[in-house]
């Protein structure tokens, strides 16, 4: 059940994946989205999700997220390029992409007026389930998030973590094989992120359901998704796991406060032993680790031979952050801030759909 | 007192700025009595005919009073919005922060008020002699007319703020406009007190928006009638609403 | 309709109704409003029953109509603000990704305005009957002024879904709300055609397709069966709604964007 104060952590693959609900996955070949002003939002993306992964898409605001978001689920149609989602064609089978697809937008997109199990009724109605499967369908959701007890009260007395589950109870109503997710944890409490990252874990691991997932938390794309695609422009920038990522960038560095600072000089000259100076602190040293992480151990092995106390000692692995710099020249927090002072296709007004 | 005049016009200036400099602020504010002079005047000029109807400067003075009048109300009231609106964004906390004389905001407000409508009230009756309004009244009496809808206007923006400070939000709207709806059109709005028959005659004989209206349609009559009354009644409104609106300041000022 | 069409658009007309009832804010201003306009006018224009040509001995009979056009206007804003709000909100977007068909939003959206409309005209009716109204056409007259009024309000529905669609926000269609009341107000609401005496009010009031709505409606009240003010009424009625809703469908395609 998804509740607050629930273990967060990425879920072992093999572990439990007991059958794939979806065997398509996404697929998208050189898909562009130019809005009016010949804005290019979405500028030749190709990319693979395999059934059953949680794919991470992350980049700043601006970079085109949302609007990937928008084709993938049909909302949007795309300039060029093709997409399939499912199996099928998002630009001539939206039908059947959607009735595959379930969808957590990045706006909560819930009517403050209606109650949280009126939500869910219109949804299955809307899905065309017979009666008796609307009301047991609802109520298995409600219980499944937490929201039995405030099933009947209306959303705009909810809590944002409640409307999150809320709009994620309303997303598997028909029990999609592919879900998107963009940006969900936006603006949630650490509890209810790690809550709703239990349950996106477990909506792939336990149930094989393909999940895409946007956002711009380095920490959620680090520790939910199977593999990742940074976009900036809207182009990817860097495609992989997490972990190969990082290691294409560089090995991870480790920096040593001696506590008496007269020692500093020492401390440097066992620290060469295991890799090149970089910069850092101004109280400690800090390398990079020529043998990688496994040398960390040998290193405080070494300082301690030497008699050498430390006040701090701490392993610095690159990070998503880090992929994002090497690729782009920028940080991911710098891209941010520079997306928010230059307009951007996204948050331009109302996108004109290139068909009536 | 000093500090009091400078925060005031402080507080003027930029509603003053904001509302010239932004026409969808003030030209609804200016069509609207241009509408109601129009379906009022035009549309209703034959009830002039009524037996008993013998007003000398014509239907559309007669009228003409009226809008003026209405105008200068409900200027007051969209005002109100505005304290509303500052509210809402959190201006007003910082202008809670940085004014020492408090009381200076809320006659800013005011000045921001009376600015706004004597622009309304200017092009407001440019249209009514354009469309041949008769004016019999002197220029002491037309005078008097102007400070009649001066203090009507500051008198209702005096009770928008007292609503405003209190609610801050404009879900108050509504409770802001409805009472002074109700006071204008329950009032003698489209014939004498005279020819009015029934329920109604009875609450206008008691509203004091009558003595208002009569007074003001006196003087551009040139026939003055009550016009001491009709200044007792404005001039009470605006201090009870002084009060209400200071009161209103404390309650906003609790709040934090 | 097929079933699955039948079960969407019950679903959208039920929270559309449930939607409009939970807001006391906008509901009760849209039943009050008109009648006390209704009161005030009456009392402040009674005395032009007395002016030669007047077609009715009692102004209320007369002024009565008016209530139904000024319900029909408030559920143009309300109906436009609820729609622009999905827009806004995203909740359309939620929508699209179901297999509701656009049909089926926009006819959700009328049944609430329908079931306002409904409420609303009894009740102006219930209140002209208690105040003295007694319609020329009797009876069955009282539920064909019900059912135009209901067609009235649902044209004007649809006229502010179009401008929900068209602009997206509820700012836009509150905007709009003076512009209607234009051209309320610039009709023969408050005095006949033929006896409103500036030449270019009389000409407007001609023009204007709101004047034979009323017209349409006060007809069954003080006339009793009048074919041609009944004709225009409906006719006019029929052809706004259409025109509005076909608006509102093209628009409706354009926002929901769907492959």
């Amino acid at each position: 059940m998804l509740v607050a104060g629930a273990p967060p952590g990425r879920v072992p693959r093999g572990a439990y994946a007991r059958g794939v609900r979806d065997e398509h996955g996404i697929q998208a070949e050189g898909l562009v989205r130019e809005f009016k002003g010949g804005i290019r939002a979405v500028d030749g993306i190709r990319l693979e999700v395999r059934p059953g992964e949680i794919y991470g898409f992350l980049g700043p605001n601006g970079a085109g997220k949302s609007t990937t978001v928008h084709m993938l689920t049909t909302l949007l149609p795309p300039t060029a390029g093709t997409a399939c989602v499912a199996g099928f064609d998002v630009a001539r089978d939206g039908a059947k992409v959607r009735a595959a697809i379930g969808a957590a937008l990045q706006e909560a997109a819930l009517d403050p007026l209606l109650t949280g199990r009126e939500h869910l009724r219109l949804q299955t109605a809307l899905h065309g389930m017979p009666k008796a499967e609307r009301r047991e369908r609802t109520e298995a959701l409600l219980e499944r998030v937490g929201l039995t007890q405030a099933a009947d009260r209306k959303v705009r007395t909810y809590s944002g973590g409640m409307k999150r589950r809320l709009d994620l109870a309303l997303a598997l109503v028909h029990e999609p094989s592919i879900l998107f997710l963009d940006e969900p944890t936006t603006g949630l409490d650490p509890q209810s992120r790690n809550a709703l990252w239990s349950e996106v874990a477990r909506l792939s691991g336990d149930e094989g359901v393909t999940v895409f997932l946007t956002t711009q938390y380095l920490e959620e794309a680090d520790v939910l998704a199977d593999r990742v695609g940074i976009i900036d422009h809207g182009r990817i920038v860097a495609e992989g796991t997490p972990g190969a990522l990082k290691a294409e960038i560089g090995r991870p560095s480790v920096e040593a406060v001696p506590c008496n600072s007269s020692e500093r000089a020492a401390v440097a000259e066992v620290l060469r032993r295991f890799g090149r100076p970089v910069p850092g602190s101004p109280k400690g040293v800090t390398v990079r680790l020529d043998g990688g992480e496994e040398a960390l151990a040998d290193v405080v092995r070494a300082l301690e031979t030497e008699g050498l106390h430390l006040d701090h000692l701490q392993l610095h692995s690159p990070t998503l952050d880090d992929v994002f710099l090497a690729k782009t020249g920028r940080s991911l927090e710098g891209a941010a801030e520079e997306a928010e002072s230059r307009p951007d296709a996204e948050s331009e007004g109302e996108p004109e759909p290139l068909r009536a | 007192m000093k500090s009091f005049r400078s925060v005031a016009l402080a507080v003027a200036w930029r509603g003053i700025h904001n509302a010239f400099t932004n026409p969808a602020i003030l030209v609804p504010s200016m069509l609207f009595p241009l509408f109601f002079f129009t379906a009022f005047a035009g549309g209703l000029s034959r009830v002039a005919d009524v037996p008993g109807f013998d007003f000398p400067a014509g239907y559309t003075a007669f009228q003409f009073v009226f809008v003026f009048l209405q105008s200068a109300a409900f200027g007051g009231i969209f005002n109100g919005f505005a304290i509303a609106r500052d509210f809402e964004s959190g201006f007003s906390r910082r202008l809670l922060l940085a004014a020492p004389r408090r009381s200076g905001i809320v006659a800013g407000y005011a000045l921001v008020a009376l600015v706004r409508w004597l622009a309304t009230a200017a092009v407001v009756t440019a249209v009514a002699l354009l469309a041949g309004m008769e004016v019999l009244g002197s220029g002491v009496e037309l005078t008097g007319l102007l400070g009649l809808g001066l203090l009507v206007n500051v008198a209702a923006l005096l009770w928008a703020a007292g609503i405003a400070l209190r609610f801050r939000t404009l879900q108050a709207g509504p409770l802001m406009q409805v009472p002074v709806f109700l006071t204008l059109f329950l009032a003698p709005v489209y014939v004498p007190l005279a020819l009015l028959d029934g329920w109604i005659h009875a609450v206008a004989s008691a509203n004091p928006a009558t003595f208002l209206l009569e007074a003001g349609r006196g003087l551009i009559a040139g026939e003055p009638v009550e016009v001491a009354a009709a200044f007792a009644v404005a001039v009470g409104a605006v201090g009870l609403f002084t009060l209400w609106a200071l009161r209103g300041l404390r309650s906003a000022e609790m709040a934090g | 309709m097929t079933r699955p069409l039948a079960l969407q658009v019950g679903s959208l007309a039920r929270r559309s109704v449930v939607r409009t009832l939970r807001q006391p804010v906008n509901v009760v201003p849209s039943f009050l409003f008109p009648l006390i306009l209704l009161a005030v006018n009456v009392g402040g224009l009674g005395a032009a029953e007395r002016l030669p040509g007047f077609p009715t001995d009692s102004y209320l009979d007369f002024a009565l109509a008016f209530t139904f056009m000024q319900g029909a206007l408030f559920a143009t804003t309300n109906a436009g603000t609820d729609l622009a709000r999905d827009i806004q909100t995203g909740f359309l977007n939620r929508l699209a990704l179901t297999p509701m068909r656009s049909a089926a939003l926009l006819l959700g959206q009328l049944a609430g305005i329908v079931a306002l409309a409904l409420i609303q005209a009894t009740l102006y009716l219930a209140v002209g009957l208690v105040a003295g109204v007694r319609p020329e056409s009797g009876v069955a007259g009282l539920f064909v002024v019900v059912f135009l009024a209901v067609l009235v309000a649902l044209a004007f529905g649809a006229i502010g879904a179009f401008l929900a669609l068209r602009t997206g926000t509820g700012e836009a269609v509150q905007a709009m709300f003076p512009l209607l009341f234009v051209f309320l107000f610039l009709s023969s609401m408050n005095l006949p055609r033929n006896l409103i005496e500036i030449d270019w009010f009389r000409i407007v009031a001609t023009i204007n397709p709101v004047s034979y709505l009323i017209e349409g409606i006060r007809s069954l009240i003080i006339t009793g069966w009048d074919a041609q003010a009944l004709a225009l009424g409906f006719g006019l009625a029929l052809a706004i709604g259409a025109v509005a809703l076909a608006a509102a469908s093209v628009w409706l395609q354009g926002r929901l964007a769907r492959s």
